[in-house]
């Protein structure tokens, strides 16, 4: 591919920053990684970060008064101002550290949902979460005996948004939507979703984690009341997401989790939170990795999220018009329009595992299975589905490979 | 990994030999594989002895979960329930005749739990391995 003209993208140059995508998977089988709706490489800058960091800065932060910890409490807040600009956040008092989506989705369930749900309260979700954006809300469900509705998802795999005015005439007490989903791909209109809820009195949460790391997400656009991401789908390391939650919602919520850090005051039997965002990081929390975060979100301004977003949507354009040739191959979702780079496909009577581990033979790293979302799967009546997921380290050359290695899954089983 | 798919194991999966679903029976029990969506039953007979006189597998799954349920509802047939009972991961490879890794090993593996938590589920209590 060459680079391109208007963005001056050049993904062969991009390539070159992750070590990893030069290595064999196989003997003399070149890595072709297509598994970053599970997990992004890293670039070469955030592992730097880290490492450094580790050699040079190592203390741990808020407490000490030397110059390590000193050094430490800035690179880890520096962090936090840089990933709560990346998404446009009023402020990065707003931006909670956490470890993952989950966690962040979960503790606006804890804590939120415990002090402001109560018996009988509506909880409005989608067919199309992930589990992560399911489970909490079951739990909390059934400790306060919440009533659960999920927005329908129709066969294009689009939210049906009909059914969603009828339902916001319920008087949910919280929206909890995806902004883009893992499986389907789809990209959901959330500026009219949220502006409807919020007309409707509902608070809004957003599970970001497939739409920060590819396309540029402004929350002051849309007004998420919460919304969540995490680090490892951007570039960055496992171990740490984040949460926006708007202040006014944060400072009237309990704390999370009780320990270091999230207090200014303890006493034997008592204690006096914290200032945000150090409400909600209890004990010290994963320095290294906010530094890894930072360098993530410093290496993606870098290239240009408009940039990134162009990239895969041209490769995500041509993978589905390559996929779509294969007989008895269907793609899950809606078209290119409303898609990001997530290709969900299955083939007659042949099983996502079987088709994952022949093209892993190939080199080739694709996921099989229900991807966290086996309400969506039971819904389209499928057991499992494979999914290429596409980023912008990907190539055309590499889906050319993936198309020649489903032919090989289908010649093996024909 | 070329080899990953002899030839015997998609022939089982394509056209499996001891599929279906017995009823009534003697032994009957159901279990999923959460990380893939794997769903297998095991149904089997016995005779006035504790031996298996049939042994059908239904459910759905890849080549793997599903030629290794074939291969193992065929090796049962004339055992008695003490000899499923010793049957092992071991076993399950040799009916397979291939390496797996530990996420297709949880694949291949799911009949023999099925089956063993059918056959301790008729009265006796000792634990699966």
């Amino acid at each position: 591919m060459t680079p391109n003209k208007s963005t001056g993208f050049d993904v062969k140059k991009v390539r070159e920053d992750f070590p990893i995508l030069g290595r064999d998977v196989h003997p003399g089988i070149p890595l072709t990684y297509l598994d970053s709706a599970a997990t992004s490489q890293k670039p070469n800058s955030v592992i730097d970060a880290m490492s450094a960091y580790y050699r040079d800065t190592n203390a741990n932060i808020h407490r000490g008064i030397h110059q390590l910890a000193e050094e430490a409490t800035y690179a880890y807040e520096s962090a936090r101002d840089r990933i709560a600009d990346f998404i446009n956040a009023p402020s990065s008092e707003e931006l909670i550290f956490t470890r993952n989506t989950t966690e962040a989705i979960n503790l606006v369930a804890f804590s939120w949902g415990r002090a402001f749900l109560k018996r009988g309260d509506l909880v409005l979700l989608s067919e199309m979460e992930h589990h992560s954006n399911l489970v909490p809300w079951q739990i909390l469900a059934s400790q306060l005996d919440l009533e659960l509705e999920f927005i329908p998802v129709t066969p294009e795999g689009l939210l049906d948004l009909d059914t969603y005015s009828q339902q916001l005439k319920r008087g949910p007490k919280l929206l909890g939507i995806t902004h883009m989903s893992n499986v389907l791909g789809t990209i959901n209109p959330l500026k009219q979703i949220l502006r409807d809820a919020k007309a409707a009195g509902a608070v809004t949460l957003v599970d970001g984690a497939q739409s920060v790391p590819h396309f540029s997400v402004d929350i002051q656009d849309f007004e998420a009341d919460f919304y969540a991401f995490s680090a490892h789908k951007m570039c960055g390391p496992t171990g740490i997401g984040a949460l926006y939650g708007k202040k006014e919602f944060l400072e009237k919520m309990p704390p999370f989790l009780g320990g270091g850090e999230m207090i200014k005051r303890v006493e034997l039997r008592s204690f006096k939170t914290n200032d945000l965002p150090h409400k909600f990081e209890a004990g010290t929390p994963a320095i290294a990795e906010a530094v890894g975060f930072g360098a993530a979100v410093d290496y993606l301004l870098d290239l240009g999220m408009e940039a990134v977003e162009t990239h895969e949507r041209s490769l995500t354009g041509y993978a589905i018009e390559e996929l779509s040739r294969i007989p008895d191959l269907h793609i899950l979702g809606p078209d290119i329009e409303e898609k990001g780079g997530v290709v969900a496909f299955y083939l007659k009577d042949i099983h996502a595992h079987d088709v994952a581990q022949i093209l892993d033979s190939k080199g080739i790293a694709i996921r099989a299975g229900h991807h966290c979302a086996q309400p969506l799967h039971t819904k389209f009546n499928l057991p499992a589905t494979s999914r290429a997921s596409l980023y912008l380290y990907n190539t055309k050359e590499e889906v050319d490979l993936l198309v020649e290695g489903i032919q090989k899954v289908k010649d093996i089983f024909a | 990994m070329e080899d990953f798919y002899r030839e015997m194991i998609i022939e089982r999966y394509k056209t499996p030999h001891f599929r279906g679903v017995l009823d009534p029976n003697d032994i009957s029990y159901e279990d999923d594989n959460p990380s893939c969506g794997d769903h297998i039953q095991v149904d089997v007979r016995l005779d006035e002895n504790n031996v298996v006189t049939e042994a059908l597998f239904s459910g759905e799954g890849c080549a793997i979960s599903q030629a290794s349920a074939d291969l193992l509802m065929e090796s049962i047939i004339g055992k008695n329930l003490e000899d499923l009972k010793d049957l092992s991961k071991e076993d399950i490879l040799e009916n397979l005749g291939i390496e797996l890794g530990p996420v297709r090993l949880k694949c291949a593996l799911l009949p023999l739990k099925v089956l063993k938590a059918g056959v301790y589920g008729i009265g006796e209590s000792e634990e699966i391995e």
